[in-house]
């Protein structure tokens, strides 16, 4: 990767991606680049269009206008190969509570059409890489909410993605139960060396752990880069005495009525369904 | 060969403990034959339906009350008034094949609430982004239903067995009930998940499936034989699946005369019917 981060390979490009619920547009024009191999965080606030544009790479919109490439592979047309490179874990919590943790995992080796002689022992180490070797035969149901993040992260494992795509994967957990996804997701994907693209409202966590970020408001990207290099824009603007973060950075995004739209993130809508994600367990 | 890795990957000396640890999970599995898709999901989703049944078995319980009260009340009264032109077995033993239908219809028909379920709770949004087809995942979800369909038929075989019904217990005819009931609720889970499509919210599914189970039972000659029937209902009773599959399950478990080649010929095809309609509208789910 350059300085500037930019890669050689792209993992995911969005070019004019559009997608509107009804007369509310909710991705207006996305381009995005991100690179193979990468940990990319796609940042922004309640209702910026991060869900919707992930839902578009993931086959499960269609594109109505625009292009969406992964590892080359139109969207639109190649879905089937999309999703076999494809690990996704959705914003909400989505185990399924009257299966045990195995079995959760083991349905997805099976969808992905890991051979029978291998499913065991796959399944098996994709629960020993998230941490739930020792309950993997409890019931999701009866999992902690960090527990249910690590059991989607190892559904989504099993199939050896080359780009896992994770929505809001801390939300609602603790600072340690945080700590812990992240450390195994990284951990996987340094023997693996497969492309993270990540949402989080939890800007230290972009920083320390994303290779780039960019920040969406209003259904398009309106600043993207390396975090360093982020925070070092804002701090030529204000002036050299100002040690400007991450979050700075957001809210100078976020804050701006871009358009002449006001801040429209943090609806109620949006806010009910972070609480309810919050909330839910498997 | 695509479980050659047995060896894992060369690994430089520092990553060597994580790559063992992490092995198969570096390698992608191979892709099916488009061929195998269709039978692989469907084998898969049935094994967690099975995987369910076994975690949980108070529904079992619960959904064998229903069918009990039909054959032992309705059944037995009926049988002693005896006014229902049965073609000269107890009543009892003609009523025995409709409610075998009629409860495994009813819970086709809630399996679309299922999936509402699952589509609220993520679990149905995750499937769509696996390498499945919606035909293939609807026709999964469809025996799926079915296998919780064949687990109550045979609870309330044995009811019936219990109450002296007597049934014909020839491997080949019971290879049949099978075959039709899974027919059957295939039929009416498709048409469950057809309308979840269409209506979306677990209410309003919840409101129509118990607007129209009813009503098939009725419609149908689970109860009673088409031929007392005013002309309007036997119209409908001709165009109700459900009718065909009770046919079937009596020629098969009664040996009474049916029309085993026209009832699976009609079943066959409602339930490739319904996998159509059902597999176009689960996009509308998702999104
Ligand atoms: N199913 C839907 N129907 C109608 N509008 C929707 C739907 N899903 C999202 N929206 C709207 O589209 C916009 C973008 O939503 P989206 O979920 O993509 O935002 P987000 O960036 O993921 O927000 P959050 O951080 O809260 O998850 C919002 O204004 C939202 O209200
Ligand atoms: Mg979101």
């Amino acid at each position: 990767m350059s300085d500037d981060g930019l890669p050689e390979e792209a993992a995911v490009t969005c070019t004019g991606l559009r997608y509107s619920f009804g007369r509310a547009t909710a991705v207006d024009g996305l381009d995005l680049t991100v690179g193979a191999g990468e940990v990319f965080g796609l940042l922004g606030p309640n209702g910026a269009g991060k869900t919707t544009a992930i839902r578009c790479m993931t086959t499960l919109l269609p594109v109505p206008s625009g292009m969406v490439r992964v590892f080359g592979h139109d969207v639109a047309k190649d879905r089937m190969r999309v999703r076999r490179l494809l690990g996704y874990v959705p914003q909400q919590l989505s185990a399924d509570s009257s299966l045990t943790g195995r079995e959760n995992v083991s349905l997805f080796a099976r969808v992905f059409d890991v051979p029978r002689r291998e499913r065991a022992g796959r399944v098996a180490q994709a629960l020993e890489a998230v941490g739930l070797a020792e309950a993997a035969d409890r019931m999701a149901g009866t999992y902690s909410g960090g527990m249910v993040r690590r059991l989607e992260l190892a559904q989504a494992l099993v199939s050896a993605p080359r780009l896992l795509i994770l929505d809001e994967p801390t939300i609602g957990l603790d600072p340690i139960a945080r700590t812990g996804v992240w450390e195994h997701i990284m951990a996987v994907r340094a023997a693996s060396g497969m492309t993270v693209l990540v949402t989080t409202h939890y800007m230290d966590e972009a920083d320390q752990y994303c290779d780039r970020v960019a920040l969406m408001h209003l259904g398009r990207v309106r600043a993207v880069g390396t975090p360093r290099r982020l925070t070092d824009d804002l701090r030529a603007r204000l002036g050299a005495d100002a040690s400007p973060t991450l979050e700075d950075v957001f809210r100078d995004v976020a804050g701006s009525g871009l358009d002449g739209a006001d801040h429209k993130g943090g609806e109620f809508r949006d806010v009910r369904r972070t609480r309810n994600t919050a909330s839910r367990v498997g | 060969m695509s479980a050659a890795p047995a060896t894992p990957p060369p690994a430089s000396a520092d990553g060597a403990g994580e790559q063992d640890r992490l092995g198969l999970l570096l390698v992608p599995p191979r892709h099916r034959p488009a061929w195998r898709l269709i039978p692989a999901r469907v084998a898969a989703m049935c094994v967690v339906e099975l995987q369910k049944l076994r975690h949980d078995r108070t529904e079992l319980y619960t959904r064998a009350i229903q069918p009990a009260l039909w054959l032992i009340i309705f059944g037995e009264t009926f049988t002693r008034i005896n006014v229902i032109p049965t073609g000269g077995i107890p009543y009892r033993d003609y009523l025995a094949p409709g409610i075998i239908a009629q409860s495994t219809m009813f819970i086709a028909i809630f399996y679309g609430i299922q999936i509402i379920w699952e589509r609220d709770s993520g679990v149905l949004t995750k499937l769509l982004v696996t390498p499945t087809p919606r035909a293939a995942l609807v026709t999964g979800k469809a025996f799926a239903a079915g296998v919780k369909a064949i687990v109550q038929a045979v609870v309330v075989v044995v009811i019936a067995a219990l109450l002296g019904v007597s049934m014909s217990w020839n491997p080949l005819h019971l290879a049949g009930v099978i075959a039709a009931v899974l027919l059957g609720s295939a039929f009416f889970s498709c048409l469950s998940v057809t309308i979840a499509g269409i209506v979306r919210t677990r209410d309003r599914l919840m409101g129509i499936g118990q607007a129209i189970t009813m009503p098939l039972f009725f419609a149908s000659n689970a109860l009673y034989p088409t031929t007392s029937m005013p002309d309007w209902l036997r119209v409908i009773s001709a165009i109700n699946p459900l009718s065909y599959e009770v046919d079937a399950l009596r020629g098969l478990l009664l040996g009474v005369p049916s029309h085993l080649t026209l009832d699976f010929a009609v079943l066959v095809g409602a339930a490739a019917l319904g996998i159509t309609a059902a597999s176009a509208l689960l996009g509308r789910l998702a999104r």
